[in-house]
């Protein structure tokens, strides 16, 4: 990997609800010698409620702080709220194109956005920049038994001109990063579906129903945890769980881990690092499960030598078999 | 859904107005539906998302604007994606979303009053205070005990904190707000 150094906006919901994810994304980029600063004084993006009131106004409060990455002297900033990121580069996207719709955002703005910074999500930074052989390098841990449902969410490649990354309508990054990791992932086919978004106050009904989908989705492709990159989306599948039980009459119980929190247990880092106390739905399963590599090496060849024995009594039992049946 | 009148209430200069807004050529939809085909909030619109493209081609300025299809819009931009006409349709709802929060015509109270309660905590701390939001709302929009289940399970996870992270800069950041709405009182 070039040594390089990133911007890192936290965003909002990092500070708050999403903690975990800020504390996992934070020690596993460590591990990967990814080197970051923050801007200095960064405000909220704007999200969804600015673009509904103006495309400029909205583009200038999410371009404020991409000012302030540029006045650090940075040009990739790792944004790991997959909102933010949209409002970063729908701004970055409209300024780019157009010279009037930048005139008119940088009016708004205290000091001009010059257009020179990419954002990116933490999947993009570890899936092109850092790539698979460094993620997979740093795993000392595995974890039996568990199969994973990548989940996506809707904006974190779409649309495409705009997300520059991975497929539109099946995307694969977080696969193979958790595959590079070890972990094993099922073929899930709600990868992009919409959770339900930022409705779940007002709406709750529609997204318990639009989250039940997802859920049961997971469930059937075999897996036994969703992984996610977004913070709305964890909280309306781990928070308001209880709730899509209530309203639907189910009983999920699906630890649902940001991708970092597995990564982060691959890599041997402690539960405590990795905010895992702050999941609804408990993975503590998940993290007893855990054994280092060569534990696991061991497990799987003792299994081994137990299948490679087990065809030979299956003989003798066959042929036992019909000196029983006389 | 009522049956509508096209040939009575058409609105041609909207279909301009939305074209100019949006940058979008709403008259290359040939209805080919796969954007409602895709949309995973269809069942909730009360026109799906390629009718709503429809009305705009007809000029239908008051079904569209009254329509809670474009509040209930998530932006989740599959329709976008899917377009073959390469529309960028969510952008065209978006759009649709703003005109009726200008001529003041807001089917969904209830979404339009948590985005603008989302907005007043940026304008007044600069960053998102996520309790105070949902508090705020509750009061507002009367709906006092919404969400209120989930209270004990976030404070028993230490999911929030007690008081909003005020920026240093927050004044630079109502200023962005105040500069947007001198503009567009000019524009009135």
């Amino acid at each position: 990997m070039i040594e390089r150094e990133y911007a890192y906006y936290s965003g909002c919901s990092l500070e708050g609800t999403a903690s975990e994810y800020d504390a996992s994304m934070r020690a596993v980029l460590k591990e990967l010698d990814v080197n970051f600063r923050e801007p200095d004084d960064w405000s909220c993006c704007g999200s969804t409620p600015a673009h509904t009131v103006n495309h400029v106004f909205a583009a200038a409060l999410a371009a404020r702080n991409l000012a302030l990455v540029e006045k650090i002297g940075l040009n990739t900033i790792i944004t790991p709220c997959p909102s933010c990121m949209m409002a970063f580069k729908k701004a970055q996207h409209g300024m780019t194109k157009s010279e009037s719709f930048k005139n008119e955002v940088n009016e708004l703005l205290d000091e001009p956005y010059e257009c020179g910074v990419e954002s990116k999500s933490a999947l993009q930074v570890m899936y092109e920049d850092i790539g698979l052989d460094a993620v997979s390098q740093r795993v000392t841990h595995a974890l039996p038994g568990l199969k994973v449902a990548p989940y996506y969410g809707c904006i974190l490649n779409r649309p495409p001109e705009v997300a520059k990354f991975d497929d539109p309508e099946n995307p694969i990054s977080m696969d193979k990063i958790l595959l590079s990791a070890g972990v094993e992932v099922s073929d899930f086919a709600f990868k992009l579906e919409c959770c339900g978004a930022a409705f779940g106050v007002v709406k709750r009904e529609m997204v318990n129903q639009l989250t039940y989908k997802v859920l049961s989705m997971a469930l059937d492709s075999g897996a036994n945890c969703i992984a996610v990159a977004c913070p709305l989306c964890q909280q309306n599948l781990d928070l308001r769980q209880g709730q899509v039980n209530s309203t639907t009459g189910s009983s999920f119980n699906i630890p649902i881990l940001y991708f970092t929190q597995i990564i982060g247990l691959t890599y041997g880092l402690s539960p405590k690092a990795l905010g895992m106390d702050k999941l609804i739905v408990s993975a503590e399963q998940i993290i007893r499960s855990r054994v280092t590599v060569e534990e696991m090496k061991k497990r799987t060849e003792s299994e081994a030598q137990v299948k490679a024995k087990k065809p030979e009594k299956k003989t003798v039992i066959e042929e036992a078999k019909p000196e029983e049946n006389e | 859904m009522d049956a509508i009148n096209l040939s009575s209430n058409v609105d041609w200069n909207f279909i301009e107005e939305v074209a100019k807004e949006s940058g979008q050529n709403p008259s290359l939809c040939y209805q080919c539906g796969n954007c409602t085909a895709g949309c995973p909030y269809t069942q909730y619109f009360d026109y799906p998302v390629s009718q709503v493209m429809r009305l705009l081609q007809a000029g239908q300025k008051d079904t569209i604007l009254n329509s809670k299809s474009i509040w209930l819009c998530a932006t989740c931009e599959t329709c976008t994606t899917r377009c073959p006409c390469e529309i960028d349709v969510a952008h065209i709802m978006d759009t649709l979303r703003i005109i009726a929060r200008r001529e003041n015509r807001v089917s969904e109270k209830d979404i339009k009053l948590f985005y603008d309660t989302f907005l007043d905590s940026m304008k007044q701390f600069g960053r998102i205070y996520e309790v105070g939001i949902l508090l705020a709302y509750n009061l507002k929009s009367g709906h006092f005990l919404a969400d209120s289940d989930l209270g004990p399970k976030v404070m028993s996870h230490g999911k929030i904190h007690f008081f909003p992270k005020k920026i240093k800069g927050r004044d630079k950041v109502a200023k962005i707000f105040e500069r947007f709405q001198d503009k567009a009182k000019k524009h009135d």
